[in-house]
């Protein structure tokens, strides 16, 4: 029987020890009419080298020749030792440390990950992680309406240039608390939030303002003059970063004259592969004084009886399990596998391995949008500085063009049209450190045949 | 045993070469203001040291592939090594989450299958798999409930009952809502009590939220009866599936009269708990509800597969995730569901109950009490040391801890809230019986030694990497993150 070991001798000895004669008469307080059938829908069990044959075959179905998508999910390289250690039965087969005695290994690996996370935005505290970068948003915007309470309107200034995905996310998270999202324009030559379009919302009681940086359109945001704005309305600043670009870029922490009150993000670019889209991890730090807003699990170092340093999980009484309905989100399970990936990753690039991915997939953008650019008909949709991705614009509909890509090799990048109609045949295109010169160059000829 | 920090093996210049991109670092594209100025405080070690380090840490802990872990309501069975490996097969690893349709087929094609699969076992009518854990799929659920009650013009339901013996999730998730709650009472038996429920429906009621069988580790015999109670009124059922295990292949959510349920793939479809995550909370839907489920859902043509996304469920609830929830986590659960198939099903809630009610019976006769002793466990079952407790000042915590040094990783103590020093014992159905004899070996010697000397018991553990921690001085000392003592920063 897969994964179960009784033997018969078992299974009798057992019943005797109950005194019930078979294990059916152990289900015999569920009412018989409530008893179900056959299951004839689900497929018989496979030996594991026939689910092994099955499964390989369809993963053979998605082989791809080269990535040029980002859009909030990025390819990078990840260290060979990063999944190795990160499956060890040990990490992989253990659970939430509720019994920190006996899941040391996991707590201590969560500290270092708060500590990493602290220093790359500069903020105070950080939490052990959320589901993704979208819902970890829908949160972090849910705490700016309990932190701030000089305006807890609700009312949410979200920037059109924020992933459009993760603005779902937080509608459909955050609506039934009554968060309300103002768009902010933007600016159709650089590609930047329009400071201008903050004007009209002064006095108006605003509980936040989000700024993602690098923006969804990869350019960079003036974080300093949105943030001091935002602080002067009194409202609080929700930073959505890439952890790779902290590297090179300002920690939110520094943004303007106070820096930004929560800052969250998708943690996906620090070791956890593409897959489909996940498992990733949500981030979320913040300042010391909102920590007791937080949701999700916080480790903390305390001594033992022997006054010995440990770790364990701490300022529980925020959470579901101990506050139910008062809580400060219903999360419990979160991702922490990924997080132990992440610790891993950014334990073995170290800060100058970090900069350098970041340097390099700037450079690679850079040198795959001149590229692209040079074939005809094509062109840049915006001229504002930018980190690793950026928005080009088409001769033809980007619905026509992808697909052509895709048949030569090339997944060539995410279609704007349905979020951004008025860029026209817009497609967001994104070149990581792991591009060669040869394979940008590979793209741009598959690009000039496609439209020729 | 203590193992220093990660960033103290840190020393400055000191790098893992082969791991970064040969270029050195260039920032002249990025406006001098926009800049960073200090170096963030990553460690800077070797590759070996990092291997090293966290291969040690890694060896601090308790897991299922090392230890017997009967953490109740956890659900802590064998992860199988295969569904690991199939999941992250090279081509799996790199499709992007915007890849096409014609470059996903074979992904496509395992999710729409395990939601065929899913809905066949649980016998609901549709299954979106995006909720990425269990409360996330709790979410999912009670909005879709308010979402159908708001679509029928109705805007009075606003109130969820909640039975007091639930899950933490489940208040908290109906107030993420903007719901009220209202706490329905158990009776001795760990069933729910009929006629609270009863005086406690009526216009306002949006629905119930049950988990069955409940956390009291006991089948809810009257669900038929709630049911009808709560239909009539015009409320939703919504089923809990953190106990899932106990009745896959044996009862369906759906032919108990539920209309929306969510099923805890890391539980019972022993996708791995990582430390604390990734789960998956896959949500399934009768009729009435499949108009809101959340999106994206797999949808099949003749023989190719797609997305459905809004334009295909207009009423949708929305996304809960930028892509398409943990989709590496469904790959494993897929994977496990092929291994079992239809006759492994079946056999799950079988085995997990034999060894519930074996381990009940043994320790019952052992002269542990039970919470209930004339119920039959259903996979899990509850000891309470209340009685040890009064006469020799033994508590969960204690016994709990001294477990820890037998090798063995505790029960789920002190849930549910309405039994005192209670034990849940969930030891699920891939244990041998070897294992269970030694686990209630176990506690008989422990129980013994607590008898002669119970502060020696309260000392424990003695054998871990720490003693028991300090965790009032934890909140009042916070320390969540680690300081470099020479260097200034930020």
């Amino acid at each position: 029987m897969p994964f179960i070991p009784h033997t018969e001798t078992d299974v009798r000895d057992m019943l005797a020890a109950i005194g019930a004669k078979k294990i059916d008469d152990l289900f015999d307080e569920i009412p018989l009419e409530l008893r179900s059938g056959k299951l004839d829908k689900i497929p018989e069990g496979l030996p594991e080298m026939e689910v092994a044959a099955i499964l390989s075959e369809r993963a053979h179905l998605d082989a791809v020749g080269l990535n040029f998508i980002g859009a909030g999910a990025y390819e990078h390289h990840i260290p060979a030792a990063v999944w190795q250690i990160t499956t060890r039965g040990e990490f992989y087969s253990a659970y939430t440390p509720y019994q920190a005695e006996a899941s040391q290994g996991t707590l201590q690996v969560l500290y270092e990950f708060q500590s990493m996370m602290t220093a790359l935005t500069g903020m105070d505290v950080s939490n052990a992680s959320m589901y993704d970068g979208a819902s970890a948003l829908g949160e972090a915007l849910l705490m700016a309406v309990r932190s701030n309470k000089q305006n807890d309107s609700g009312r949410i200034l979200m920037p059109k240039t924020v992933h459009p995905f993760y603005k779902e996310v937080v509608t459909s998270t955050t609506h039934a608390q009554g968060l309300r999202q103002i768009e902010l324009a933007y600016c159709p030559k650089e590609g930047k939030t329009l400071l201008e379009s903050l004007k009209e919302h002064e006095g108006q009681g605003i509980t936040a303002v989000v700024i993602q940086q690098p923006n969804f359109f990869g350019t960079l945001e003036d974080v300093d003059a949105i943030t001091d704005w935002a602080h002067a309305q009194g409202a609080l600043v929700v930073a959505v970063v890439n952890p790779t670009s902290l590297a090179l870029l300002k920690p939110p922490s520094q943004w303007g004259a106070k820096g930004a009150d929560i800052v969250c993000g998708e943690g996906q670019p620090l070791g956890a592969p593409l897959a489909s889209g996940g498992p990733y991890f949500g981030f979320l730090t913040t300042k010391m004084e909102f920590v007791r807003q937080m949701p999700g699990r916080i480790v903390g170092r305390t001594l033992d009886l022997d006054g010995k340093p440990g770790f364990s999980l701490t300022l529980q009484a925020r959470e579901q399990h101990i506050r139910r309905s008062k809580a400060t989100s219903n999360i419990c399970t979160n991702q922490g596998l990924l997080v132990t990936a992440a610790t891993i990753y950014m334990s073995l690039v170290g800060p100058e391995g970090l900069a350098r991915v970041a340097s390099a997939s700037i450079a690679n953008t850079g040198k795959l949008v001149a590229a692209l650019a040079a074939v005809p008909g094509v062109s840049v949709a915006f001229s504002g500085a930018r980190f690793h991705e950026a928005v080009i614009k088409l001769p033809e509909s980007a619905a026509e063009v992808l697909p052509k890509l895709a048949a030569l090799g090339i997944l060539g990048g995410f279609d704007l049209s349905r979020h951004y109609p008025e860029l026209g045949n817009a497609v967001l295109v994104c070149a990581t450190e792991t591009k060669t010169d040869t394979q940008i160059k590979r793209y741009a000829e598959a690009l000039k045949q496609v439209l020729a | 045993m203590t193992e220093k920090l990660i960033f103290e093996h840190s020393r400055a210049t000191r790098t893992a070469t082969a791991q970064m991109p040969s270029a050195a670092v260039d920032v002249s594209a990025i406006p001098e203001h926009l800049r960073r100025k200090d170096k963030p405080m990553l460690p800077e070690v070797s590759e070996m040291q990092a291997v090293r380090h966290y291969t040690r840490l890694s060896q601090k802990n308790f897991s299922i592939d090392t230890h017997f872990y009967p953490l109740g309501s956890c659900t802590m069975k064998y992860n199988p090594r295969a569904c690991n490996s199939l999941a992250m097969l090279p081509e799996f690893l790199a499709r992007h989450p915007f890849a096409p349709a014609s470059h996903s087929q074979g992904f496509l094609s395992c999710m729409y299958d395990l939601q065929e699969i899913l809905k066949e076992v649980t016998g609901m009518a549709g299954v979106s798999l995006t909720p990425m854990a269990g409360a996330q799929g709790e979410f999912a659920g009670v909005a879709m409930i308010n979402a159908y009650h708001k679509a029928r013009g109705d805007s009075a339901r606003t109130e969820i009952l909640v039975p007091d013996a639930a899950h933490g999730t489940n208040p908290a998730t109906a107030v993420m809502l903007g719901c009220s709650v209202r706490e329905i009472p158990t009776n001795a038996d760990g069933d729910v009590d009929i006629e609270a429920l009863k005086a406690a429906v009526g216009p306002q009621t949006a629905g119930i939220m049950l988990t069955n069988p409940s956390t009291l580790g006991v089948f809810e015999r009257n669900i038929k009866k709630i049911a009808e109670i709560v239909h009539q009124a015009g409320g939703l059922l919504y089923y809990d599936g953190a106990n899932l295990n106990a009745i896959l292949g044996k009862v369906r959510p759906g032919d108990m009269g539920f209309d929306v349920i969510h099923m805890n793939l890391h539980k019972t479809f022993s996708t791995p708990h990582g430390g604390g995550g990734p789960g998956a909370g896959a949500v399934g839907v009768s009729k009435r509800l499949l108009p809101f489920m959340p999106i994206p859902v797999v949808g099949k043509e003749g023989d190719s597969y797609r997305w459905l996304d809004e334009n295909d469920l207009p009423q949708s609830i929305g996304r809960l995730s930028a892509f398409m929830g943990n989709a590496g986590v469904l790959l494993r659960a897929y994977i496990y569901a092929r291994l079992l198939g239809r006759e492994g099903m079946h056999r799950v809630a079988e085995f997990a109950t034999l060894n519930a009610n074996y381990l009940q019976a043994r320790l019952s006769e052992k002269g542990f009490d039970l919470a209930f002793p004339k119920r039959r466990a259903s996979h899990e079952f509850i000891i309470t040391l209340k009685r040890q407790k009064k006469e020799i000042e033994l508590t969960a915590t204690d016994v709990a801890k001294r477990l820890l040094d037998y090798g063995f990783h505790a029960p789920t103590i002190y849930f549910p809230l309405l039994v005192p020093e209670c034990l849940l014992i969930e030891p699920t159905e891939t244990e041998d019986k070897e294992t269970l004899d030694s686990f209630i070996e176990a506690l008989c010697a422990i129980y013994e030694e607590a008898k002669k000397d119970v502060a020696y018991v309260k000392g424990a553990p003695y054998t871990m990497p720490v003693r028991r921690l300090d965790d009032v001085r934890a909140v009042r000392q916070l320390d969540v993150r680690w300081n470099q003592p020479a260097q200034t920063h930020g």
